[in-house]
């Protein structure tokens, strides 16, 4: 007896320490950030493109990156969502088989784990066997490459969770495959569906790699799909490379900015989870 | 006259042979009890009369049910009209991820009934132009009220099927299958998951519903099955062994299994 209350307390340490460091992590990046970063964070920094000439410059402000990431994930999320959405119902069992979905699902896990320098060197190519330059629609589409397989992956997992006696309850009624899903089983799996979006959301928007030759960096806010964009991923990489501390300080103001834009969608998306799923079944 | 006749019914999941050869004829318009041991194949029995054992893999089904002289496993059958007009209850309610409004307004949504033909048959206020909602208002009332729920449900209709009881949900299921407008409706065990008070209040809209539709349901309670069904299918192992009026069946067992069965020898 002794010895079980031993082991169910060890584990209970364990479990403890675990969660302990995933705070501590986190509290510690929030606080490296702010402490840095805080000082050169103002209003100027928000609204204005860098001034005083190139991008490493001490003046003005990372409106360009700002404008630039939001601009580059509103569209590669919107892409990635209107191409995951079918391929995640395509793998479910009403449409393929068990065989080419699982088949189908390894590629996807490959893709996910496939580093973004490697998403980023294979647009280059791409762009440059095209005649293309780094612009918003470059990297537009690389972030979308790089977001689908989190994102199909995870409306999959989701998908796969609603339980199929509720779809047996639909096609009961003499629904098609077509209205099962979009009646029954999107509507069972939405707040999982959200999480999907805003995982893939949270890969794209700190991504920095794969954007790098793809999208390019400039001072300007673009006014076309084909002008250079900046963002917040390489704001943070440049500016931190450099041995001034002010410029320095800027990166961190970024990266500050950045965490800022996360939390602030996620919590959006929760909200709007939980607004969603009032109807679900448990 | 037999509503449904099946034909040399013979269903496998696998190697895993679950019915044997079955034909038997079911009668219009009755409560048909389908009794027998766990494992027996009752289930599958009820979910091959529409076709809803296909949604399971590696299911192998020969022979034929025809209603009303139909082929049901004909290539040309469309199983959304099949499913349609023969309904499923299941053990577990599961309500639709949806109000309780809309779980009895999806069914006649998707089929694009005729609401306002069917609002006329039963409504007192008449045939009368009356806009969409209204109409389907009316008919959500009618079903709910059929299903025997209407009375406890009627100021939150628009809350979350999910918040109501599971034997709320049971009816609620009972609405949105007759909601459809079926001629047949097939239960399986639809009173096991509920308390006895709701258990009796599904069993009493059985008999009030049997004047209009023909109510096949598995049940593994003897007593039950006396209680509500006129009609009684025996099935033990896979195979068939009795079908026969419920008064014949409980008095003069024909078959020793029959009898073993009633009696409690085997169960």
């Amino acid at each position: 007896m002794k010895r079980r209350k031993l082991e169910e307390n060890i584990f209970k340490g364990m479990m403890f320490i675990a969660l302990f460091l995933v705070f501590a992590v986190l509290a510690g990046i929030i606080l490296v950030v702010t402490v840095k970063g805080l000082s050169s964070l103002n209003l100027s920094m928000i609204i204005d493109t860098p001034k005083g000439g190139y991008y490493l410059g001490k003046e003005g402000g990372i409106a360009n990156a700002i404008v630039g990431s939001l601009y580059l994930m509103a569209g590669a999320t919107f892409l990635a969502f209107v191409i995951s959405l079918p391929v995640a119902l395509a793998l479910q069992k009403e449409y393929l088989g068990k065989r080419f979905a699982d088949f189908t699902r390894l590629i996807l896990d490959i893709l996910w784990g496939t580093p973004s320098i490697v998403y980023g060197a294979f647009g280059f190519v791409v762009m440059v066997f095209l005649g293309l330059r780094a612009s918003l629609l470059g990297g537009i589409i690389v972030l979308t490459l790089l977001m689908i397989p989190i994102m199909t992956r995870a409306m999959d997992e989701t998908i796969r969770l609603v339980p199929f006696e509720l779809k047996e309850m639909a096609y009961a009624l003499g629904t098609t495959r077509m209205e099962t899903t979009f009646a029954v089983v999107l509507k069972q799996a939405l707040p999982g569906i959200f999480t999907a979006i805003i995982l893939a959301f949270g890969r794209g928007i700190g991504d920095a790699a794969s954007i790098l030759f793809t999208a390019g960096y400039t001072d300007e806010i673009p006014s076309s799909l084909l002008d250079p964009v900046a963002s917040l991923p390489l704001a943070v990489f440049f500016q931190v490379g450099t041995p001034v501390p002010e410029v320095q300080a800027r990166a961190f103001a970024a990266a500050l900015i950045l965490l800022f834009i996360v939390m602030v969608i996620n919590v959006i998306a929760r909200l709007l989870g939980w607004r969603f799923s009032k109807n679900i079944v448990r | 006259m037999s509503k449904i006749k099946v034909k040399q019914l013979s269903v496998s999941y696998g190697n895993h042979e679950v019915l044997k050869n079955i034909s038997l004829e079911i009668p219009e318009r009755q409560i048909i009890a389908v009794i027998g041991p766990s494992g027996c194949g009752k289930t599958t029995l009820l979910k091959s009369m529409n076709r809803l054992l296909e949604l399971n893999e590696d299911v192998a089904v020969s022979g034929d049910i025809y209603i009303d002289g139909t082929s049901i496993y004909h290539a040309e059958t469309d199983v959304t009209c099949l499913r349609k007009k023969v309904g499923f209850l299941p053990q577990h309610p599961y309500p639709l991820p949806m109000s309780i409004y809309e779980n009895v307004a999806f069914g006649p949504r998707i089929h694009g009934l005729d609401i306002a033909k069917t609002v006329s048959a039963f409504s007192k206020e008449g045939g009368g132009r009356k806009e969409k909602k209204r109409e389907m208002d009316l008919l959500v009332e009618h079903y709910l009220s059929l299903a025997g729920l209407w009375e406890e449900v009627k100021d939150r209709l628009h809350a979350p099927a999910a918040k109501l009881s599971i034997g709320q949900q049971q009816r609620l299921a009972l609405a949105r299958v007759l909601s459809v407008e079926p001629e047949i409706i097939l239960a399986d065990e639809p009173t096991s998951a509920l308390d006895p008070i709701s258990a009796k209040l599904v069993e009493t809209q059985f008999k009030i519903l049997k004047q209009n539709y023909t109510i096949i349901f598995v049940t593994h309670i003897l007593r039950q099955a006396r209680r509500l069904a006129d009609y009684i299918i025996f099935l033990y192992m896979g195979d068939l062994v009795e079908h026969e009026l419920a008064s014949q069946f409980f008095t003069e067992p024909r078959d020793k299994k029959t009898k073993d069965y009633i009696t409690g020898e085997i169960s």
